[in-house]
């Protein structure tokens, strides 16, 4: 079965989505995700999903919900590179994220992740 | 069921010339050829076009259902007519005439053809003009889709051209509103500006609604919405040019927008961008 990797990247978790997401797989990574932050005790989870085209309104919940459950765990998150097209989506479809950062590529999400950890 | 008679169509067959002579004379006598949007030559080759269409297709074909295989050739000769006229601006009354006033000579020569014979005359004067009345109202309903074809592309262009998204700054973007917002225009406007951000890597928009005549809960919801989907893609959004009506009219509706930052003018929302920024703009002495 495939699985999305989990790249560590210093104190920080790397989740970089190249697939078409479908529900099965985003279960997976709720888990994985979870295990890893337990593991290395990460301060930071980046979330990148520019190569992500398409998204429904469970796919949207579930990033939704990856991000709440890594804030638990002490992890700040941050989703990078939404597409226009997965924005008007999402939008349209009610989902707000609130609560969920975002930044425009990896670059800026890293550094954002760096601030919001050194003000802790 | 009317099929013309053999003797109509040889008729019109043999004295093609002159129908055609008295045709463009007709059509000359009505002014339609003294339009400067369309040359007498071209109007004389398409007469000449025509006619020979409808005698190929009377022939063979029921006069009084147009939609049938052998007027085909016939139709379509007819809307790629109306749609050169519709580009050219000419109206829907002239490209009418241009089958109407064919009539006149058609029963002059069906005249001749069954002087003997009131009964005969009468019954193919009937199948003609209800052949010609169908082929005339063809033409109109394809010269108004022509028409409408027009309008919905300068429509599309007018959206385009009412939404273009300006740099203000490195990494500042703005987009001045102008007309009314509706779902179709918001629509427009929240691609292109999404599509930009994501092209120059811009961290704020601006979106400048001193253009938009009246705020309504519509409107409101509209912009809200393209605030969330710019948020989502990891920018920041400030909505400026609040005039003082619209303001009073948001907070008698009683719209909530909350979590968005709001500056009276452009000036003061770009002065915000550039702090955020980390950028501080002094006099040079």
């Amino acid at each position: 079965m495939d699985r999305i990797p989990i790249l560590r990247m210093g104190d920080f978790l790397l989740v970089t989505i190249q697939v078409d997401m479908h529900d099965q797989l985003a279960m997976t990574l709720q888990d994985d995700l979870s295990t890893r932050i337990n593991e290395t005790s990460a301060k930071g989870v980046l979330i990148d999903i520019s190569a992500l085209d398409i998204v429904d309104s469970f796919i949207g919940r579930m990033i939704g919900m990856i991000s709440g459950l890594s804030r638990i765990m002490d992890a700040e998150t941050v989703v990078v590179g939404m597409q226009p097209a997965v924005a008007i989506t999402l939008v349209e479809l009610g989902l707000t994220l609130q609560g969920v950062s975002t930044a425009l590529n990896v670059e800026r999400g890293m550094q954002l992740l760096r601030e919001r950890v050194q003000n802790q | 069921m009317s099929i013309l008679k053999q003797a109509t169509i040889d008729a019109i067959k043999q004295n093609e010339s002159a129908l055609l002579t008295a045709w463009i004379a007709g059509l000359e006598q009505e002014g339609s050829l003294s339009d400067n949007r369309i040359t007498r030559d071209e109007v004389s080759a398409q007469a000449k076009d025509f006619l020979r269409l409808l005698v190929a297709a009377s022939a063979v074909g029921d006069a009084a259902d147009l939609s049938r295989g052998e007027w085909a050739e016939s139709r379509q000769f007819l809307e790629l007519l109306s749609r050169s006229r519709a580009q050219r601006g000419l109206d829907s009354q002239h490209t009418a005439r241009f089958i109407f006033s064919l009539k006149r000579p058609l029963f002059d020569q069906l005249q001749t053809t069954y002087a003997g014979d009131p009964k005969a005359l009468s019954n193919e004067v009937w199948a003609v003009s209800e052949l010609l009345d169908l082929l005339g109202m063809h033409t109109i309903r394809a010269f108004q889709k022509s028409r409408e074809e027009v309008i919905m592309r300068q429509q599309e262009e007018l959206l385009e051209l009412s939404t273009p998204v300006v740099k203000l700054w490195d990494g500042v973007l703005a987009l001045p509103m102008i007309g009314t917002l509706d779902s179709q225009r918001t629509q427009v406007v929240m691609e292109s500006l999404l599509q930009r951000i994501v092209e120059t890597g811009s961290d704020i928009a601006i979106i400048d609604i001193t253009g938009v005549p009246t705020v309504d809960t519509l409107v409101a919801q509209h912009l809200l919405k393209t605030v969330t989907a710019i948020r989502l893609m990891g920018a920041d959004c400030i909505i400026s040019g609040i005039r003082p009506q619209i303001a009073q009219t948001i907070v008698h509706l009683g719209l909530d927008l909350g979590g968005i930052v709001t500056k009276a003018n452009l000036a003061d929302a770009l002065a915000l961008a550039l702090k955020r920024s980390g950028l501080t703009v002094t006099r040079a002495e």
